[in-house]
């Protein structure tokens, strides 16, 4: 693979110009900038809240300074609590050029729109001329979320996905699964492939508060969609979406913006910590798929049954497909036909074609969603505590 | 747990997989149509309602209260009493954890 080096000694497989946003008054005008360079790697993000919130600006720190990120526009309309100057200062930090708008100091919409497409036009020059260097396998950091989901799920995109993380981990790469609402029900079986004891541990309070937390909300992590699919209730969701976990020792549980230590396979926490506040713990995929990047991801294995379509800013997605009637309906938005699986096809086999396909991200593949030029973000408030004493052994 | 491996049984019609020997239901691989008859674990059958891919049946009888199990777990709690080759869903199952939504009817 070839890659971008970035000052920390991480690698990125993209070399994105991120546009970021720090309050949705400053919305309007970071797309404005943004939109004419989007199919080349100018990519939006941002915060919508006025208030602040520890967990929106560590996530928007991680993601700013993020391998696959090489330079950072911030939108700032100036009256918002988000603190840019820490942010701003942070991306300098990690060696990469980093630059301010305040729309209220700078003139206003149109003049903030002009510098902004200015600096981010001058940076994608720079990006595009900057050189790259080889990277293993061994330096991915892969996520996996699975959306959509239906009967097929569980029998043939999610177990084929942990098939690759059997391969990718094996290789000295860092995977992550998540999420605790999808994984009621399976708790005890993870806690007998925990590194140590004090980390089963920590993975059984783990799911016991996802368990606590969705009952106080009166919902599990089901959409109608899944029942239209055949799955009937959370347990039997969960079942199918602990599958893409494979089935590799569980080296470690962190939270959202924590970086793994080290390779090995990790068990994402996105339930907020304390009381039930600012409501479900992931309001949608994408909010999912901006944590497991915010911890370092290079790449998602996306699996759906029915049929999402999304990407993401940062890091490519590949959408796997677990049902064969989804898949002849929506071939285009999707990279991997594991429904194939039911008709014969082996589970090895599709495993090692999202292994390749990942790698192949690394020498300048594109994924479908990225080629159809999805870049969906969402990030809303949360809050956690730290990380306990046995997550990280 | 392993990934699932499904495997067929040869008294079971090669639509329906059983993901594990503790399991009673069976998922389909491919649509079933109603009203011809399959074998569901050596006893034929007649579907009352066609079952999509990746839907489930019981593969024997399951009496009210008693556990539905698939990958060899519990995935929630039978509501009525469902006869084998019965659709298994939300109208006799519920989760042992929280609701499931659903939508009802059809766009105008």
């Amino acid at each position: 693979m070839r890659a971008w080096l970035r000052a920390d000694g991480r690698k990125g497989i993209r070399n994105v110009v991120l546009v970021a946003y720090l309050v949705e008054c400053a919305h309007h005008v970071a797309r404005e900038i943004a939109t004419p360079l989007r199919k080349r790697d100018v990519q939006l993000i941002g915060f919508a809240g006025c208030y602040r919130n520890d967990y929106a600006e560590t996530m928007l720190d991680r993601l700013c300074t993020h391998p696959n990120v090489g330079a950072v526009l911030l939108v700032s309309l100036g009256c918002e609590s988000f603190d840019r100057f820490a942010l701003a200062r942070a991306v300098a930090a990690s060696g990469r050029p980093v630059h301010t708008i305040t729309i209220q100091s700078c003139g206003g919409t149109r003049a903030a729109i002009a510098e902004g497409r200015a600096w981010v036009a001058a940076r994608r020059v720079a990006l595009d001329a900057a050189p790259t260097v080889a990277m293993d396998v061994a330096e991915l950091v892969v996520g996996t979320v699975c959306g959509g989901s239906d009967g097929t799920s569980g029998l043939t995109g999610n177990p084929a996905a942990g098939v690759a993380f059997d391969l990718l981990v094996e290789q000295g790469a860092t995977c992550i699964f998540e999420e605790p609402g999808e994984l009621i029900g399976c708790e005890h079986i993870m806690a007998e492939r925990a590194a140590t004891v004090e980390l089963g541990r920590e993975i059984v309070a783990c799911i016991a508060k996802a368990a606590r937390y969705y009952a106080t909300l009166g919902l599990g992590s089901f959409a109608a969609g899944n029942a239209e699919g055949g799955l009937t209730t959370i347990e039997e969701k969960s079942l199918g979406a602990y599958a893409k976990s494979g089935s590799s020792p569980i080296s470690g549980l962190i939270k959202p913006g924590i970086v793994p230590p080290r390779g090995g396979l990790y068990l994402l926490d996105h339930v907020p910590d304390g009381e039930v506040r600012f409501g479900f713990p992931n309001i949608n995929d994408n909010a999912e798929i901006a944590e497991l990047i915010a911890c370092g991801c290079h790449a998602i294995l996306f699996i759906t049954g029915r049929g999402s379509v999304v990407g993401s800013a940062i890091s490519p997605v590949v959408k796997i497909c677990a049902n064969p009637e989804t898949f002849r309906r929506m071939a285009d938005d999707m990279d991997v036909d594991a429904g194939r699986i039911l008709a014969g096809a082996e589970l090895a086999e599709v495993g090692r074609e999202i292994r390749d396909l990942v790698v192949a991200l690394g020498e300048g593949r594109r994924t479908r969603s990225e080629a159809l030029g999805h870049q969906e973000f969402t990030l809303v408030y949360k809050s956690f505590a730290p990380l306990g004493p046995g997550c990280l052994p | 747990m392993p990934a699932p491996s499904p495997s067929s049984d040869p008294a079971t019609d090669p639509r329906l997989l059983r993901l594990h020997a503790d399991d009673n239901v069976l998922v389909a691989r491919a649509p079933i149509p109603a009203g011809a008859p399959i074998l569901v674990a050596g006893v034929a059958v007649t579907l009352a309602v066609g079952l999509p891919i990746g839907h489930k049946l019981a593969s024997r009888a399951i009496a009210a209260g008693e556990k539905v199990r698939k990958y060899g777990a519990p995935i929630g709690t039978a509501t009525a009493d469902i006869a084998r080759g019965e659709l298994v869903h939300l109208h006799n199952l519920r989760s042992d954890y929280t609701p499931s939504v659903a939508l009802a009817g059809e766009a105008p």
